[in-house]
């Protein structure tokens, strides 16, 4: 899961290392550190906020850490459904059950459909239909991409997906 | 002036134009200090042989008025076999069933010690490391420039002007008969049957468009890319598979609303090739037109490089077969 925590650190130096570290030993992956200096809190803290990914079941353990060495973790957020990907349908969709297809991937609890369009152009045609499907990481939305082409695969549906954009390292 | 004598064997749109590019090259071939001499033509009802040089043009108005070049009734094996040249320009009709008669043009231009430049499909993505193979063992070369993306140098590109970079994956759209379908449906939003028919009327889709709209051309080319640019030991059915054939003007619509066209799409890459139709973002330079056709090569130094141009065409065609026939004629 990926995670957006804002962290209290006091005005000395070597307080910025003291939050990542732990981080790091509880094998996070640090997607980026912003560091509000010019923003003082009135307890005289500087807040900071860190996102990075994390295996959820050590997350309540990373914050007793951070705590017990003195810094203050304001707020914990989750920053669910980063990665997005749009498709495309086509076939007989809404025959072949359209509500369960979006819940094949709703129910995954990583990924959802979080929008679509849908056009029937008459009722003995093939509809089509554009989805976008968000998940948690670039990895479960890979696992959503391929739990769609399954269905599409039962349901007989044409299932059109995007090039690989940013597939420099293939 | 350097004499290089080849045989043009197979003598329809390709075939054709490549002699008219010999022709309309003449200066310029002899300003490179060659002369090109074509010895020996052949298509399938005969051939014609001069062994000091054929008289291009009268040969194709001969095409053009009987439907045939033979003044002779010897075969295009006969030509390899006994004519004496340096390359056989093998521009025979592409058969993915057993590769003939391409393949045993090949095999037996190889075996008379003659280089071969060819347009021919078939024997490639059914046999290319054999050919590949027995090309390097005679020391002789084999170029097939024209086979995939007509006049787009991809091959050329990948292996002289790369030369060093690892190839990570390629993406391309290669038939340009379904990108211009797929291009007039969105454009106009027309169905698919009309769109198809429109372009059967026009000449850009044949009478029996299968070959073309269900993949299976798009898919050959790959396989052609995979055994070339990554040494794969591929056939066409090791490729996934997908036509256009079921695409409507309602989904090119949506992806249009949401700043997609869809494109028939060939990807190699880790080893999987796979030709399906997908969303390409439309600010992005897979997303060419019209019949064009585009190859975007991944690479580990110079990063993404992406071609495009004309897919198909006799004098297109032409173009990267004179090239393939220039390389050899300057490095043998």
């Amino acid at each position: 899961m990926i995670v957006s925590m804002v962290l209290e650190l006091q005005d000395i130096p070597g307080q910025l290392v003291l939050a990542l570290s732990p981080i790091s030993e509880f094998h996070g992956n640090i997607l980026s550190v912003i560091h509000k200096h010019d923003e003082k809190t009135p307890r005289g803290t500087i807040p900071v906020q860190i996102t990075f990914e994390i295996e959820h079941r050590v997350l309540n353990n990373l914050i007793d850490r951070l705590e017990k060495s003195g810094v203050k973790v304001a707020r914990v957020g989750e920053e669910r459904l980063r990665s997005t990907v749009s498709i495309i349908l086509i076939g007989h969709i809404v025959h072949s059950d359209m509500g369960d297809t979006i819940d094949k991937i709703d129910s995954t609890g990583f990924a959802e459909v979080v929008d679509m369009s849908l056009s029937m152009p008459a009722i003995e045609r093939t509809s089509s239909a554009y989805l976008v499907i968000n998940a948690i990481g670039e990895k479960e939305l890979g696992k959503a991409l391929d739990i769609m082409k399954e269905v599409a695969d039962k349901k007989d549906l044409l299932l059109i997906e995007p090039i690989r954009l940013n597939s420099v390292g293939l | 002036m350097r004499i290089v004598n080849i045989s043009i064997i197979g003598f329809g749109a390709v075939g054709q134009g490549v002699a008219r590019s010999i022709l309309s090259k003449k200066e310029y071939l002899e300003k490179e200090g060659i002369d090109l001499r074509v010895v020996g033509i052949s298509d399938s009802k005969g051939s014609e042989i001069n062994t000091n040089g054929i008289d291009i043009e009268s040969t194709l108005l001969r095409k053009k008025e009987k439907g045939s070049v033979a003044t002779g009734t010897e075969n295009s094996l006969d030509i390899i076999r006994n004519v004496n040249h340096d390359i056989v320009v093998e521009t025979t009709p592409t058969n993915i069933n057993n590769g003939e008669p391409g393949l045993s043009n090949m095999r037996l231009a190889f075996e008379s010690g003659m280089h071969v430049v060819t347009s021919n499909k078939g024997p490639l993505a059914l046999h290319f490391n054999e050919l590949k193979e027995t090309a390097e063992d005679n020391g002789l070369l084999f170029r097939y420039e024209a086979t995939v993306g007509g006049a787009v140098p991809i091959f050329s590109l990948v292996h002289e002007a790369l030369a060093g970079n690892s190839v990570t994956g390629i993406e391309g759209i290669l038939n340009g008969t379904c990108n211009y379908i797929l291009t007039r449906m969105s454009e106009e939003r027309m169905p698919y049957d009309l769109v198809l028919k429109e372009a059967q009327e026009s000449g850009i889709a044949e009478t029996d468009p299968t070959y073309d709209v269900e993949g299976i051309d798009s898919a050959i080319k790959l396989v052609i890319i995979a055994n070339s640019i990554f040494g794969q030991n591929s056939t066409y059915r090791d490729v996934n598979v997908t036509g256009i054939t079921k695409i409507t003007p309602e989904a090119l619509e949506l992806a249009n609303e949401n700043n997609y066209v869809v494109k028939l799409v060939c990807e190699a890459s880790g080893g999987m090739l796979r030709v399906a139709p997908r969303l390409v973002p439309k600010r992005h330079p897979l997303a060419v037109g019209g019949t064009l056709n585009v190859a975007s090569i991944l690479t580990d130094l110079a990063g993404r490089i992406t071609i495009s141009g004309k897919g198909a065409g006799s004098i297109e065609t032409a173009s990267s077969i004179l090239s393939d026939i220039l390389y050899i004629v300057r490095r043998s």
